[in-house]
C-alpha cells in the first residue's frame, strides 16, 4: 500500500495551477483535502504521473456568504465551513450535510470542492448541490466556466472537469424555505446506505408550495426529484406520504451490495423521504 | 506506601509509554534495513505456469526477486503442521512462496527485496505470472459437495472429521436420549466470517551478523520462544545463536500466535543470504487477504428436553470452515464441540464435526477461539426450548446449570489441551442472580409494554458461557533483585497491549514485599527468557503469573536466608516491607534488600562502593565455610515454572437490551451488562478493560463483521471502508459485576479473562432482536438489510 511513483507540483497561485494541469493533461490529478485521493494512490487504484498539489495555492480557502447563496473556495474545508456562520446561517443545509460527512479528523482536511467533484455518489454534498441547483466554476488556461449541479455529476466518480481543468469554487444558492439532511449508514460516519436532503417552502397558510429531494447511494449520481406536484399543496400533516414515496421510488436506481440490498435501499429512501420532507417543513 | 498490590486497580505502568507514541513496534524499528514486498495471488485457485520478471529488474533500487525454485531444503518445505491430531487426515500446509498451485487470493508467489517498500511495491506490479484457473470452491456446503477439490489428494475437501459422544447417564445416546424425549426441537445456524484484525499487522525485521555468525529477529508474534525453534530448524542455525524479540506489538488476537508466517522464514533466510538487515511490514491489504480469518460454521442442531425445559439430549452436526490450509490443526472446532456445554449439564452429547478446506484464507483461532460459535448454539437452543414451552429463558437455563456443590465437574469429553473437560470451580446460579438484577430482567416486560404503546421495539437477551483457559503444558518466570535493590522480571510469553508490565509487577510487588516502582517486566525477549508456550487461550496471566509468584517464592526464601544470617535472627521471623527484611514486630532489625543481593553475591573485584562491601577483604566473612554455601549460587534470583494439570474454568453471563427500528430496521444496543468469573482478580481495572474490548469485538461479530466472499473466492471487503468494525459511537457503555470464584488448580486462584468478553455476544443480541421482533434470528451477524429482509420475508 505505496503509491507508484509520480512528480509532484506545487503551484502557489491559479495561473501556475492551471498551466501545470494543462501539461499534465490526461496524467494529471489536483491533490487538496487528499482524503479520498491518497488511499486510492497508496491502494494503486490511481496511478497519475503528475500529482498538482493546490494546498499553497492563493486565495481558494474563502467561504463567502451573500443573499443569494454560498460561495465555497477549493480550499475550503469541511470543518471550516461547517464552523462558518455566515454560510450556515445563509444556508444550515451545509451544517445539517456536512455533519454527516465522516469524522471530524476526516472533516479537518477534506475539502467541500473536492468532494464535488470526486462525485461519489454516495457523498453528502453532490447532493446538497444538485438539490439547490448550484453550480461548480472550472478554471483553465483558457478561462473560466461555470458548470451547473445538473450538467456536474456525469456518473459515478465522474464529473464534467476536463483534464487541464481546476474547481476553483462551488456556489450553493440559498433557499426561501426549510431544509433537512437524514441517511442511515452502517456505522456513524460511514457512506450512507440511502440518504435524503430535502428542501421545502411552506406558504402562508403552511401548505407545502414548493419542495425537492435529492437522494444519495441509489443511483450513478444524486437523484433529484420535485415533490411539489406529488405534495399537492396540503399541510404536512395530511400529505399523501405513498404518493410523495413512490413519486420517489420510480426515480431511484438502487443497487445492491454486500451491506444492503436494492429492494431495502428503496424502502429504506422511501422512509428518509418521508423524515426528511417533514424536518425541512419543521425546519 | 503498600506492597500488597495483588487484587488492586493499579493504573498500566505502559500505557505513558504506549499512548504518547514512545512504543517501539515492528515498523519503528530499523530504519534502514532493506524492505521485502511480496507478489501475491490475485486468484482463488489456479496453477502457475510462468513467472516473467524481465520488466521488473529494470527498476532502480532493486535488490533480489525469490520464486520457490530459489529456496533452499528446509525452507522450500511446507510450513509446520503446528498441532497435529489423529482426527486430522488430511492437514495441509502452504509453502513459503507458491510452488506450483495457489489456493486462495493472497497466497505468496515472489519475494521482492528493495531499497525501500515504495521501490519494492513497483517491482511486484512489473512481475508478471501467468496461471492456468482451476475451479474455486467457496462455502462449506459447496465444498463438502465434493464437486471441485482445494487439495486434489483431499477427498470431498475434508481435512478432518471427528465425533465425540457423551452417554446419559442411564447409558442412552444422544440419538436414544432425544428419541425418549417429550419434546424436541432441530434447527439449523449460520455463523459467518471474521478476523482478529489487530491495530498492527504482522511483521518481521532480521539482522544477520556475520562476525558472530549470529541471526537477531524481532517478530509482531505472539510467540517469540517457538518462532525461535522454528528458525533454527529451518534455516540450520544452533539454537543459541537465534534471538528472536518481540518488542512493542500492537495487538494479535489469535492470528499472531500462528508461526512461522511465510515472511518470518523467508526475511530472515534472505537477511542472512544478503548479509543486509532486512524488513517486511505488513499492511492492511495483505492482512485481510494472507493472514487468518475465523468464525465461519454451519451448525445443524437437534434437541430433546422435558417440560421443565431439561435437556435430555443434544446432538449437533457442524460444518466448520478452515479454508486453504491447516497450520494450527483443529483447535476452533474442538473448542466448538467441547465448549458449546457451557454451564450446563445435559443428558446426552452427540457432537460431529467436519473440518473443510475452501479456496478462501485460512482459519486459525481469533479471540474466542471457536466458543462464540458454540455459545450461539447452545444459547440459540436455551431460547429456542423457553420459546417452545413458554417459559423464561432465564428459568431455562437455571433448571440446566451445574450447581457449585458439583464441582469439580466432568463434562466426559477431551478439551483442546488433549486433557479431560473438568470444570474446577464456578457458581452459576449466583452469576445468574447478579446479572438479572443488573439489567433489570424481571422488570423488563414492563418496560416492553411501555415501549410497544409508543410504537417502539425493544428486546432483551441473555448469554451464558464457560471458558476454559489457562492451557498448559508451562510458562516460567525468572525474578533476579541486583545490588541497586530493582527487582528484574522476566517471562518467555509475549505481550500484546494486555497490561502484562502492570500484574507481573504486582504480583512480584506483592510476593517480594517491594514498591512496584522498583519492579520492572520484560516479555516475550528470548535474550532473558527461552523456556516459554506463547499467549493465547486466557492464558498469560494464570501461567507466567503463577510462574512468577514461584520464582518470587523462591527468591524470597533466599533473601531471607541470606538476611537471617546478616541480622543473626532465625528466618521464620523475618518479613519484607516496602523493599527492607526486617524482625517481625521489631523494624530496627532491618537490612535493605539491596544489600542482601550485595551479600548474595561474594566479589573479588570492585567496581563501586556497593561492590567493595562484597569483596573478599571487606571483613565480617567466615573462615571455615567457603563464600559460596555448598547448594547455593552466587546472586539473589529465582526461577520457575508453572505446569498446570488441565485448563481452569472460568465463566460468564451477559445481557443486553436493543432497539429495533421499526421503519429503517437499524439496530441499536441501550444496554449491555456483563458478570464476570475468572477467580481472583489481579487487577479489577485490567480485567474490565478486557471485557470491554472483548465486548466491543463481540459487538462487531454480532452486527458488523463478515468476511464478503464471491463465489470466485474474491475477498469483496478487503479494507477497513468496507469490513465494518464497530467504532467507539457503536458501543454501548457496558456495565459490569464481578463474581470471585477462586481456581483450586493454581496458587494464586485465577482464571484468564483475556477472551471472555467477545464469547456470548452474538448470542445475546441474536435473543434480544429475536425479543423485540418476535421471529427467529438463526444468522450472525445480521444488518438492518438483513433484519428488513426477515420482516418482509420471514425464514
Amino acid at each position: 500500500m505505496k503509491p507508484p511513483p509520480f512528480d509532484y507540483h506545487a503551484p502557489v497561485s491559479v495561473a501556475e495551477a492551471v498551466e501545470v494541469l494543462a501539461e499534465a493533461g490526461a496524467h494529471g490529478k489536483v491533490l487538496a483535502g487528499g482524503q479520498s485521493l491518497i488511499p486510492m494512490l497508496n491502494m494503486r487504484l490511481a496511478a497519475p504521473a503528475h500529482l498538482v498539489d493546490i494546498n499553497r495555492v492563493a486565495g481558494l480557502g474563502e467561504i463567502s456568504a451573500g443573499p443569494d447563496g454560498v460561495r465555497v473556495g477549493a480550499l475550503a474545508r469541511h470543518s471550516q465551513v461547517e464552523r462558518s456562520p455566515d454560510a450556515c446561517g445563509t444556508l444550515p443545509l451545509l451544517r445539517q450535510a456536512l455533519k454527516l460527512v465522516a469524522h471530524p479528523v476526516i472533516r479537518n482536511r477534506g475539502t467541500v470542492v473536492g468532494s464535488l467533484v470526486h462525485a461519489d455518489p454516495s457523498a453528502e454534498l453532490p447532493a446538497v448541490l444538485a438539490l439547490l441547483g448550484g453550480s461548480v466554476r472550472l478554471a483553465s488556461r483558457g478561462g473560466e466556466r461555470e458548470v451547473a449541479a445538473a450538467d456536474f455529476f456525469t456518473g459515478p466518480l465522474e464529473s464534467a472537469t476536463r483534464p487541464g481543468e481546476l474547481a476553483v469554487s462551488a456556489f450553493f444558492p440559498a433557499w426561501p424555505g426549510g431544509t433537512a439532511f437524514v441517511e442511515v449508514a452502517r456505522r456513524h460516519g460511514d457512506f450512507a446506505m440511502a440518504g435524503v436532503a430535502a428542501a421545502v417552502r411552506l406558504d402562508d397558510d403552511l401548505r407545502v408550495a414548493e419542495a425537492r429531494v435529492a437522494c444519495i447511494s441509489v443511483g450513478p449520481a444524486p437523484v433529484v426529484v420535485d415533490l411539489t406536484a406529488a405534495c399537492g399543496n396540503r399541510p404536512v400533516a395530511s400529505m399523501d406520504w405513498r404518493a410523495v414515496v413512490s413519486a420517489v421510488q420510480e426515480r431511484i436506481e438502487p443497487e445492491a451490495d454486500i451491506h444492503a440490498t436494492a429492494e431495502y435501499r428503496r424502502h429504506l429512501t422511501g422512509v428518509l423521504v418521508e423524515r426528511a420532507v417533514r424536518a425541512a417543513a419543521d425546519a | 506506601m503498600t506492597t500488597k498490590l495483588f487484587g488492586e486497580p493499579v493504573r498500566r505502568r505502559e500505557d505513558a509509554r504506549l499512548i504518547a507514541g514512545q512504543g517501539r513496534y515492528l515498523d519503528d524499528l530499523g530504519q534502514h534495513a532493506l524492505a521485502a514486498a511480496f507478489v501475491r495471488s490475485p486468484h482463488a485457485h489456479a496453477r502457475i505456469t510462468g513467472i516473467n520478471v524481465d520488466a521488473a529488474l529494470e527498476v532502480d533500487g532493486l535488490v533480489a526477486i525469490y520464486t520457490w525454485e530459489d529456496l533452499p531444503p528446509g525452507v522450500a518445505e511446507p510450513l509446520p503442521l503446528l498441532i497435529p491430531h489423529p482426527a486430522l487426515t488430511h492437514g495441509r500446509t502452504a509453502y513459503p512462496l507458491a510452488r506450483d498451485i495457489v489456493r486462495h487470493v493472497g497466497e505468496p508467489i515472489v519475494m521482492v527485496v528493495a531499497v525501500d517498500r515504495y521501490v519494492a511495491e513497483d517491482v511486484c506490479d512489473l512481475i508478471e505470472v501467468s496461471y492456468e484457473f482451476l475451479k474455486p470452491v467457496v462455502g462449506v456446503e459447496a465444498a463438502v459437495s465434493g464437486a471441485h477439490l482445494v487439495h486434489e489428494d483431499v477427498p470431498d475437501n475434508i481435512g478432518a472429521h471427528l465425533v465425540q459422544e457423551v452417554a446419559a447417564k442411564d447409558g442412552r445416546s444422544a440419538a436414544e436420549a432425544i428419541a425418549a424425549a417429550p419434546h424436541t426441537l432441530s434447527f439449523r445456524l449460520d455463523i459467518e466470517r471474521s478476523a482478529c484484525m489487530p491495530l498492527e499487522g504482522k511483521g518481521v525485521y532480521a539482522r544477520w551478523d556475520a562476525d558472530d555468525q549470529s541471526l537477531r529477529v524481532y517478530s509482531s508474534t505472539q510467540t517469540s520462544t517457538s518462532v525461535r525453534m522454528a528458525l533454527a530448524a529451518k534455516l540450520g542455525i544452533p539454537l543459541p545463536k537465534v534471538e528472536v524479540i518481540a518488542p512493542d506489538v500492537g495487538g494479535g488476537f489469535g492470528v499472531k500466535i500462528v508461526h512461522p508466517w511465510p515472511e518470518e522464514v523467508l526475511v530472515p533466510w534472505a537477511a542472512r543470504l544478503l548479509n543486509r538487515e532486512l524488513k517486511w511490514t505488513e499492511d492492511r491489504r495483505e492482512h485481510f487477504i494472507s493472514s487468518a480469518h475465523e468464525r465461519a460454521q454451519v451448525q445443524h442442531v437437534k434437541v430433546g428436553f422435558d417440560d421443565e425445559g431439561r435437556v435430555l439430549g443434544l446432538s449437533v452436526e457442524i460444518l466448520h470452515d478452515h479454508g486453504a490450509y491447516t497450520p494450527y490443526g483443529i483447535i476452533v472446532p474442538i473448542i466448538t464441540s467441547t465448549q458449546l456445554l457451557g454451564p450446563y449439564k445435559i443428558g446426552a452429547y452427540r457432537v460431529e464435526f467436519s473440518s473443510v478446506y475452501t479456496n478462501t484464507v485460512q482459519v486459525t483461532p481469533y479471540r474466542g477461539a471457536g466458543r462464540p460459535q458454540g455459545v450461539f448454539c447452545m444459547e440459540r437452543t436455551m431460547d429456542k426450548i423457553a420459546a417452545f414451552l413458554g417459559k423464561d429463558r432465564t428459568d431455562v437455563r437455571a433448571a440446566n446449570f451445574i450447581q457449585p456443590d458439583e464441582f469439580p465437574y466432568d463434562q466426559g469429553m477431551i478439551f483442546q489441551d488433549g486433557r479431560p473437560l473438568i470444570y474446577d470451580s464456578g457458581d452459576y446460579p449466583e452469576s445468574l442472580r447478579k446479572l438479572k438484577e443488573l439489567i433489570g430482567w424481571d422488570e423488563f416486560p414492563a418496560l416492553q409494554e411501555v415501549a410497544r404503546a409508543e410504537g417502539r421495539r425493544i428486546g432483551i437477551g441473555i448469554g451464558c458461557y464457560v471458558e476454559g483457559t489457562g492451557v498448559g503444558p508451562y510458562e516460567g518466570g525468572h525474578v533476579q533483585i541486583t545490588s541497586d535493590g530493582r527487582v528484574h522480571v522476566s517471562t518467555g510469553l509475549t505481550s500484546q497491549g494486555q497490561g502484562h508490565e502492570t500484574v507481573f509487577a504486582q504480583i512480584a510487588a506483592t510476593e517480594l514485599g517491594v514498591p512496584i516502582e522498583r519492579v520492572s517486566v520484560v516479555t516475550g525477549d528470548t535474550r532473558r527468557f527461552g523456556y516459554a508456550v506463547g499467549t493465547f487461550a486466557s492464558r498469560a496471566a494464570v501461567m507466567s503469573g503463577n510462574a512468577i509468584a514461584l520464582a518470587c517464592r523462591k527468591v524470597r526464601e533466599k533473601a531471607l536466608r541470606v538476611a537471617a544470617d546478616a541480622l543473626e535472627a532465625d528466618p521464620r521471623d523475618l518479613e519484607i516491607t516496602d523493599g527492607m527484611v526486617h524482625v517481625v514486630g521489631s523494624p530496627s532489625a532491618a537490612i535493605p534488600l539491596a544489600t542482601v543481593a550485595v551479600l548474595s553475591n561474594p566479589l573479588r573485584y570492585a567496581f563501586d562502593e556497593e561492590a567493595k562491601r562484597a569483596t573478599q577483604f571487606a571483613g565480617s566473612a567466615d573462615m571455615n565455610r567457603p563464600p559460596v554455601a555448598e547448594g547455593e549460587e552466587p546472586g539473589l534470583e529465582g526461577k520457575d515454572y508453572y505446569s498446570p494439570i488441565r485448563s481452569t474454568f472460568a465463566s460468564g453471563m451477559h445481557a443486553a437490551i436493543v432497539e429495533t427500528d421499526p421503519d429503517t430496521a437499524e439496530i441499536r444496543i441501550l444496554r449491555y451488562a456483563v458478570v464476570h468469573d475468572c477467580g481472583k482478580m489481579i487487577n479489577p481495572m485490567l480485567v474490565e478493560g478486557q471485557i470491554h474490548g472483548g465486548v466491543a469485538q463481540g459487538v462487531g461479530g454480532a452486527l458488523y463483521e463478515k468476511m464478503a466472499y464471491d463465489d470466485h473466492g474474491q475477498l469483496l471487503n478487503a479494507s477497513f471502508m468496507d469490513f465494518l468494525m464497530p467504532y467507539a459511537t457503536e458501543i454501548p457503555r457496558i456495565e459490569t459485576d464481578h463474581l470471585e470464584t477462586p481456581s483450586p488448580l493454581n496458587p494464586l486462584g485465577i482464571k484468564g479473562a483475556g477472551e471472555a468478553g467477545v464469547i456470548p455476544v452474538a448470542s445475546v443480541i441474536a435473543g434480544a432482536i429475536e425479543n423485540a421482533e418476535g421471529f427467529p434470528i438463526d444468522r450472525m451477524p445480521i444488518s438492518p438489510s438483513e433484519l428488513h429482509e426477515l420482516r418482509v420475508r420471514p425464514a
